[in-house]
């Protein structure tokens, strides 16, 4: 019994906005069921009142100053762009909804 | 040692320099010659940088005929893994997705290495955003192990451990968000050093996994290793995690090892890593262990340790590196920067983004993706990468009470030595194994090294060195200890290169 | 075509459960996680820098002004401050988000558990907050080909990553339920209010117009004794008549639904400015899920106790509480008071006042004729050409009897045209009252030969009459005459 089915990691690729071939479909779905067993190991780990690590070294309050520093120049910002149209980013029409 | 100029150290090489018995222009040249002659054959790099290499070395020639005072490694070039970001050279963490990229900043540890007066040679070859453990990722070319070119050099800085193994550089970055300085070190005979996480800038090096990954140097033994360690470490204000503290003196703990005197120190053997799967091939455990009774020899007590939580290390590495991975790689869309596939005015953003990231990224890197995103995704992060953090808990306690007992601790650095091409990539779990042993190590935060200790079957076998969070420099001083008890530096029995 | 209630028939039959996010643009000088600045208007793509702009290898560290400025907004509003509190990664796509997640806050947000109190018709509300957090704003997009800056039809867009990165703080009530008919009214109270509130901490410009504050209005409908029906969430609300409409619309529109036995979808919907009425998001195929995560990129936050103390006693006086003390020292009744709030005049009459002004003075100019005309230009009161200063000087010259109503008004055409304060207006125009008693003699004296009739009449006691000889002087001096002088004259001449 597999863990994680085809349709699943077809799923989890259009959330990652990944378009995976069927190929790879078949491949990444026998291969994540093989680590993700190993993942469920984990399970057998008491971790009952266990607070969890998000950093490796903890480290509270870390903050700048409100104080300006230069920004890129524009050149630079749009030199990287793959298109760009009036000083923009320009993007091919937008299907979903804006946030 | 050889008597060539690329057979020096690097402290050396600084010396040299320094006293004018050498030009930083002639020994950058030297390794930009062996660079042309051997490269072709190991495929360390992705780009060589020969012109900015040069002119950086003839103005450290003229500063110091000029009387100016340098650093320790001024002049000594340095070979930068593709990872981090350099401002006007190509940075792709070896991606397509990043093809002709040119940044328009520069890293801190970078910053770094150019106010420390050090010539970038170019930038070395990896596993596609650091994920892998043999290179074999990297959508560019594939890296040889310079001891068997029909082996791996270990990953994901398999092109830095290489370049420094085949004498193409005497130092190198590398970046280690799960053994990725440490593995190649040990497989190719070269020295590897994680320091703690936070101890060094993360600004500018790609983000593979946040909470893991550190940049760190590559070099042929512990000296040279400590003063680059030294050059890139420090707090920065410009990343949240970086630790306001001062460095650890690496450096002098490297010299204080190398005169061979290790009474009163405790080094601990954890128990759990000799059990069941986890074991080492038995070539490796052999010279690990010879490794282990010259540190007895040298004065150190061996006490055995026990953590138990580090067999769950590998499984809680692969949930939270690859949730983390899934968010930072989200960036790589096709709008900003990078490539961008499949815009025929017709499709949609949403279908070229797809596109785009189906083209710019490898088997592995999607692999990671999904898997992250599946440990985020809801009904799943609590038991997925919310259990990974509460067991991440769970084995830095473990690495708290075992520098109770011990100074250090130390392992062999991988289970198995330099595998034949092709060996695993069919077999993502098995690659994964090659990160056994220093996972646990990025997990705590706490450092780790890689020194070679010998061969197995004529292939180089390493033994780590962990270190308390901070205690940074017990690390090097064990290293350069055993070091001191071998004839010559591993580095330098290796195998001449055949040029192509 | 969307059927619709009369909205007395809806409120008669439905009771209506508000809730409203709303995020205001905090006016820190640079952006939440790096130093690039957040000037509005600036060139496209001039204030970015590789954190902003999200290129490979670079790091966020936070604001610590925009930190204080949430945390003072969440005092005002009652909150408490969390001891611990973090960031997180909100996951989803979008191309005005460079990272393609946002830097928000999940499970642990900096202020929690606040209320706001308004008052409606007499009748006394509050608006529970249930948190305040901090996140960062997106860049802006330009949608190219179809109707005019839709998303909808267009063929292509183009993004401007200025504003992607400036400090966001994110309210969020809890269910508002019992406002029956006045849910528009409540909603938007409450925004006007949280909007004062937050302006009078100085972290915000507030300016809905403009963006710096948008809305999020939520309405559910259910029968009296029934449980709460399905919420729809319409979207960039972004004035405050409009938060009324918003609500009113989707009264009229859900209450159709449900009549005709239909279900009410929980769906996102968008206001339309210009019809007033709301339209469905595209649905989306397959349910979002932002898969929040700590963010490893950023420390925690443990707000120190003494902190936010300091930060507590700071706190300007609440607008409700100021606003109910210069009632009590203007003299005002509730409803003058009510269009004072309503036309945005508490500070600008109380800087009057402090101006030199009288109170009624200074209710008088800017409620009166200064409203009219900033009603007739359709902008703000405060965004009139013409300082509390200078509307107290010229109350100055009016109870001085300098100038009269009409004269004073035609200073205001000056000084709004930009030709200096009232004095000078009044001076380059030659618009003083002529208090030359000569002068108007004569003219009187011209105005009872040219109308005997009348001179007869008042002669003859009938005061009332001297309005005609009053009108013709004034007539004479081109209005510069002070009316109460020239009646004067004119009953000392013919008594």
């Amino acid at each position: 019994m597999s863990t994680i089915s085809r349709e699943e990691v077809a799923h989890l690729a259009r959330l990652a906005r990944l378009e995976v071939t069927d190929d790879e479909l078949d491949a990444f779905a026998g291969q994540l069921d093989v680590i993700l067993e190993s993942m469920k190991t984990l399970g057998e780990v008491d971790t009952e009142g266990v607070q969890p690590t998000s950093h490796a070294v903890p480290l509270v309050n870390v903050f700048r100053e409100d104080q300006p520093r230069p920004s890129l120049p524009r050149d630079a910002v749009l030199a990287g762009g793959p298109d760009t149209v009036e000083d923009r980013f320009r993007v091919p029409r937008i299907l979903d909804e804006e946030e | 040692m050889g008597d060539r100029t690329i057979d020096q150290t690097a402290a050396h090489m600084a010396e040299a320099i320094r006293t004018g018995r050498a030009t930083s222009y002639e020994i950058t040249e030297a390794h930009l010659d062996r660079i042309d002659a051997v490269d072709g054959t190991i495929k360390a790099f992705l780009h060589v940088d020969r012109e900015g290499a040069l002119a950086t070395a003839r103005e450290v020639d003229e500063a110091i005929a000029r009387g100016e005072e340098l650093g320790p490694l001024a002049g000594v070039p340095i070979a930068i893994k593709d990872v981090v970001v350099t401002k006007g050279l190509p940075t792709t963490a070896a991606s397509k997705i990043l093809e002709g990229w040119i940044p328009p900043y520069d890293a801190t540890i970078v910053e770094r290495i150019k106010a420390a007066r050090m010539p970038i040679l170019g930038k070395t070859n990896m596993d596609e955003f650091a994920m892998g453990s043999s290179t074999e990722y990297s959508a560019y070319q594939r890296t040889a192990n310079p001891w068997d070119t029909g082996r791996i050099p270990g990953g994901s800085g398999g092109g830095s451990a290489a370049a420094v193994a085949a004498k193409m550089a005497p130092l190198a970055i590398g970046t280690d968000t799960g053994g990725s300085i440490r593995q190649p070190g040990a497989v190719t005979g070269t020295f590897g050093g994680k320091p703690t996480y936070g101890s060094n800038s993360r600004f500018g090096l790609i983000a593979f996994s946040s909470s893991l990954d550190t940049p760190g140097p590559v070099s042929r033994n512990a000296l040279d290793a400590a003063l680059l360690h030294e050059v890139i470490s420090g707090h920065d204000p410009r990343d949240s995690t970086a630790i306001d503290a001062p460095v650890p003196p690496v450096a002098e703990a490297a010299r204080l090892g190398a005169t061979g005197d290790l009474s009163g120190v405790k080094l601990g053997v954890v128990k759990e890593f000799a059990e069941g799967s986890g074991a080492a091939e038995p070539g490796v455990v052999e010279a690990y262990q010879a490794g282990v009774e010259q540190l007895v020899k040298l004065g150190a007590q061996i006490v055995e340790v026990s953590c138990p939580s580090f067999v769950y290390a590998l499984p809680t590495y692969y949930l939270i590196a690859p949730s983390e991975a899934s968010s930072n790689l989200a960036r790589y869309d096709g709008v900003r920067y990078g490539l961008r596939t499949g815009d025929d005015g017709k499709r949609s953003l949403e279908e070229v983004m797809s596109l785009t990231r189906e083209a710019g990224f490898g088997p592995e890197v999607k692999r990671r993706i999904i898997l992250g995103t599946y440990a985020l995704s809801a009904g799943y992060v609590d038991a997925f990468y919310g259990k990974a953090q509460k067991v991440r808990t769970l084995i830095k306690r473990d690495f708290e009470a075992a520098f109770e007992r011990a100074d250090a601790l130390i392992s062999p650095t991988t289970p198995f030595t330099a595998f034949k091409f092709g060996e695993r990539t069919g077999d993502p779990y098995q690659m994964y194994l090659a990160d056994l042993y220093t996972i646990p190590s990025n997990l705590y935060g706490g450092p780790g090294v890689s020194v070679p200790v010998g061969l197995s079957e004529g292939m180089p076998v390493g033994l780590q060195v962990m270190g308390p969070v901070m205690g940074d420099d017990i690390t090097y001083r064990v290293a350069a200890a055993l070091e001191s008890a071998q004839e010559t530096l591993l580095a330098d029995t290796a195998p001449e290169i055949e040029g192509k | 075509m969307t059927k619709l209630n009369t909205y007395d028939a809806a409120v008669a039959a439905f009771e209506p459960v508000l809730g409203l996010e709303t995020h205001v643009e905090l006016d820190t000088a640079t952006k939440m996680f790096c130093g690039c600045a957040t000037t509005f208007g600036a060139e496209p793509n001039t204030q970015v820098c590789p954190v902003c702009l999200a290129l490979p290898g670079a790091l966020p560290v936070a604001n610590k002004a925009a930190v204080e400025a949430t945390m003072k907004i969440g005092l005002a509003l009652n909150c408490r401050i969390a001891e611990w509190t973090r960031f997180a990664r909100k996951n989803y796509f979008y191309p005005d988000m460079p990272k393609n997640f946002q830097t928000s806050q999940y499970e642990e947000p900096l202020c929690e558990d606040g209320y706001v109190d308004v008052v409606v018709e007499g009748k006394p509300y509050r608006v529970e907050i249930e948190r305040v957090h901090l996140e960062e704003d997106t860049g802006k997009t330009l949608h190219v080909g179809g109707a005019t800056g839709r998303i909808h039809g267009a063929t292509e867009s183009l993004v401007d990553y200025n504003r992607a990165g400036i400090p966001l703080v994110e309210i969020v009530t809890r269910p508002v339920p019992g406002t029956g008919a006045l849910a528009p009214e409540v909603a938007r109270a409450y925004v006007t209010e949280l909007r004062d509130i937050v302006r009078s901490l100085g972290v915000s410009d507030v300016r809905m117009e403009q963006g710096s504050m948008r809305c999020d209005v939520n309405v559910s409908l259910n029968r009296p004794g029934d449980e709460w029906g399905t919420r729809t969430e319409t979207k960039n609300v972004n004035s405050l008549r409009s938060v009324e409409r918003a609500v009113r619309y989707e009264v009229r529109r859900q209450s159709a639904l449900l009549e005709a036995g239909d279900k009410i979808l929980q769906e996102t919907r968008h206001f339309h400015e210009t019809t007033g009425e709301t339209s469905p998001g595209r649905s989306k195929e397959e349910a979002t899920d932002y898969r929040y995560f700590p963010e490893p990129d950023l420390a925690v936050m443990e707000p120190s106790r003494e902190w936010v103390e300091e930060l507590r006693s700071s706190l300007p006086e609440p607008p409700r509480a100021r606003r109910e003390r210069l009632q009590a020292a203007w003299g005002l009744g509730d409803k003058e008071m009510q269009s004072v709030v309503n036309a945005d005049a508490v500070a600008l009459i109380e800087a009057t006042i402090a101006a030199g002004a009288s109170a009624s003075g200074a209710v008088k100019w800017w409620l009166g004729e200064l409203s009219r005309r900033a009603n007739e230009s359709g902008a703000e009161l405060g965004e009139l050409a013409i300082t509390p200063i200078q509307v107290a000087e010229l109350q100055g010259m009016v109870e001085d009897g300098r100038l009269n109503d009409k004269l004073a008004r035609q200073v205001i055409d000056g000084v709004l045209a930009g030709e200096g304060g009232p004095a000078d207006v009044a001076a380059a125009r030659g618009l003083e009252v002529v208090s030359d008693t000569g002068a108007l003699e004569a003219a009187v004296d011209e105005a009872i030969a040219a109308n005997p009739a009348v001179a007869e009449k008042i002669r003859g006691g009938k005061h009332a009459a001297a309005g005609a000889l009053i009108g013709a002087v004034m007539k004479a001096t081109k209005g510069q005459a002070d009316a109460g002088t020239v009646r004067q004259i004119i009953l000392d001449k013919l008594s």
